[in-house]
């Protein structure tokens, strides 16, 4: 038999059963929809958090004050066991290394801001000039922080697109004073809105020079310093430097922990996306349900068309031709039901994107095109087995049951 | 030669624990060309015979020569060949695909055997002329009447021009004036020179034969062709 004619015997035998058939290609297509909506869920988090983590800055290297993990027994936290402070000079210091190219100090802190009569809680945040390259923000109006010596901060203020809002309203917000804590500083810039990053609102921060944030929370020390690496390469290069020359100048105890964006962002997606996969892994059983109840309806035509099968023997037709026009309906069965749920999968995945606009619900393609070929596999390994029945019916016993 | 040459044919079935001799130490020889009605009470072998004859089923022992050639040794698939190109089946209940309409199911053997598109659709239409079944070609079975139904069995038992035609009872569901019009059809067809076999319990049927077969047991009990007188 010719193929185009096999397929089309096939899809007629299909649609001449059309209950049957609606149901294997439905159970298919729920299988495969399972597989797009579900990877797209695993992965639209990943892809959210990495996302999350990466607004912070690009080859960052964070400096932490205090240790973190748990070392050997060290000489040096007999005598001395409080650590040390990370201070303005420790961050000055870290500018001399080779793989960096910007550091920023910063403390932070919350205070009040007020203008023309309106106040409000603002989080603090003493930083320099390269604060704002360092973490990506941009300036709608104004100038950046200047670059002054980092012990002498002018009074002046970098404030959040929402707390211009609120306390300008319309007005213009540059060159303005206005009184953050018990200090009188001039705006010179207003941050472009950026909405949430990890727990830290920048619309609503106002940012000053470091030493100003250090004098009005009467402290002198840092909450973080944030490096930049020069490239991606040179992260590694950059931690052990920076905590090699934080040890020394802490008099060789290491008491401060350094972290790597990309560190934490590795471990994020490795978990996030094993998460995936075994979402993926629990929507694939699904499709092994579906591979069989595909093989229960074959093995219920096979049983239904045995007249047919052995009329068929006695037109002429050869055992291969037989298993042929089965497994050729098995197929159809499964990838017009993988097709299906494709197109339901992402239509899921789309109306989920419409629903929550943040989250990126994009179905991975390597889960699309591992749940289309599973559903045809399974279709076809399960068509298998009813297709050999019918091949090897007895043309006479097939011819009696007519 | 003889069209059908079979000598010393056993075909035994297992029935709970005891064998039933279908047909037992059978000779027979059949010409190109003749008409031979198989005759018989039930369980006298005649339909095994058939499904032997028409390659369906397998003898036990003995050996089965058509044109000349053994058909007993040959694989499935070869035997499925020889069906396709030589052999032509009627059925007593006309066995058409009903989700296929008439014409569909007098093309598909030659669909089975991967003729072009072009020339089955040529044949068939040819068919549906000589079957007189042109105004009925894209009606499915159950829109057809018996005599209908049995004429586009016979129309797709001939499409293959097959050497042989079995019939079995191709009037047995069929009232008399239109069984005697397929027997009339089946009989032109004869008279063209395809050797024609006739499976009934109808002695005037069987009569009209050229040469009569009764069988009993799974033996011959009397073939016209070897009758004194």
């Amino acid at each position: 038999m010719r193929l185009a004619d096999t397929l089309r015997f096939a899809r007629d035998a299909a649609a001449g059963y059309p209950v049957r058939t609606a149901l294997s290609v439905l159970a298919m297509s729920i299988g495969v929809a399972a597989v797009v909506i579900l990877t797209a869920l695993g992965d639209g988090a990943r892809r959210y958090v990495v996302g999350q983590f990466s607004s912070l800055g690009t080859n960052l290297v964070i400096v932490l004050p205090g240790r973190s993990g748990t070392g050997g027994f060290n000489p040096a936290n007999a005598i001395t066991s409080t650590p040390r402070d990370l201070t303005i000079d420790d961050a000055a210091s870290l500018r001399r290394l080779p793989s960096v190219r910007r550091v920023a100090p910063l403390a932070v802190g919350t205070s009040e801001i007020a203008h023309g009569g309106k106040l409000r809680e603002a989080m603090v945040a003493g930083s320099t000039a390269e604060f704002i390259p360092i973490r990506n923000f941009e300036l709608a109006q104004g100038s950046p922080l200047p670059d002054e010596d980092w012990n002498r901060g002018s009074s002046v203020a970098i404030i959040g697109a929402k707390l211009r809002q609120e306390i300008f309203g319309t007005e213009p917000a540059v060159g303005q004073l206005v009184r953050v804590g018990d200090r009188r500083l001039r705006v010179i810039g207003v941050l472009k809105p950026l909405g949430q990053g990890l727990g830290m609102n920048t619309d609503e921060l106002v940012i000053v020079p470091v030493s100003l944030a250090q004098a009005m929370f009467n402290s002198n020390t840092l909450f973080r310093i944030l490096i930049e690496a020069n490239s991606r390469e040179a992260i590694p290069a950059a931690r052990t430097q920076s905590l090699e020359l934080l040890k020394q100048r802490h008099r060789g105890e290491e008491d401060v922990t350094v972290i790597t964006q990309d560190a934490v962002l590795a471990t994020f997606d490795k978990l996030l996306g094993a998460l995936t996969l075994a979402v993926a892994g629990i929507a694939a059983i699904s499709l092994a349900v579906a591979g069989i109840l595909v093989m229960n309806v074959m093995l219920v035509a096979v049983t239904q068309r045995t007249g047919e099968i052995g009329l068929l023997k006695a037109l002429g037709a050869s055992a291969d031709t037989i298993r042929l026009a089965f497994l050729a309906e098995a197929a159809m069965l499964s990838g017009v039901g993988a097709l299906l749920g494709y197109l339901l999968g992402q239509l899921g995945a789309f109306a989920l994107r419409q629903a929550f606009p943040v989250f990126p619900a994009y179905p991975p393609d390597w889960a699309v095109i591992a749940g289309l070929s599973t559903a045809l596999a399974t279709g076809l390994l399960f068509g298998v087995m009813p297709a050999r029945q019918a091949a090897r019916l007895d043309p006479v016993l097939a011819l009696m049951k007519h | 030669m003889a069209l059908i040459e079979l000598s010393g044919i056993e075909r035994r079935f297992l029935l709970g624990d005891t064998t039933v001799n279908a047909l037992n130490g059978l000779d027979l020889q059949i010409e190109a060309g003749q008409y031979v009605a198989v005759m018989g009470p039930s369980g006298s072998g005649k339909s095994t015979l058939l499904n032997l004859l028409g390659l369906l089923d397998r003898p036990n022992a003995g050996s089965y020569r058509l044109e000349g050639r053994d058909v007993t040794t040959l694989s499935p698939e070869e035997q499925a060949t020889v069906r396709s190109r030589r052999i032509g089946f009627v059925f007593q209940s006309f066995h058409l695909v009903p989700r296929l309409t008439a014409a569909e199911n007098i093309a598909l053997p030659m669909m089975l055997a991967g003729i072009a598109p072009a020339e089955r659709k040529q044949r068939v239409a040819q068919a549906l002329t000589d079957f007189g079944l042109d105004k009925r070609a894209d009606h499915r079975p159950d829109q057809l009447s018996g005599g209908q139904r049995q004429r586009v069995a016979i129309a797709r038992a001939t499409i293959m021009q097959p050497a042989l035609i079995l019939a079995d009872e191709p009037t047995g569901n069929l009232d008399r004036h239109t069984g005697d019009e397929v027997v009339h059809l089946l009989e032109a067809l004869n008279g063209q020179g395809v050797t024609l076999i006739v499976v009934t319990h109808d002695p005037a049927l069987g009569a009209r034969a050229g040469r009569q077969l009764v069988m009993e047991d799974g033996r011959l009990k009397h073939d016209s062709a070897h009758a004194p007188g």
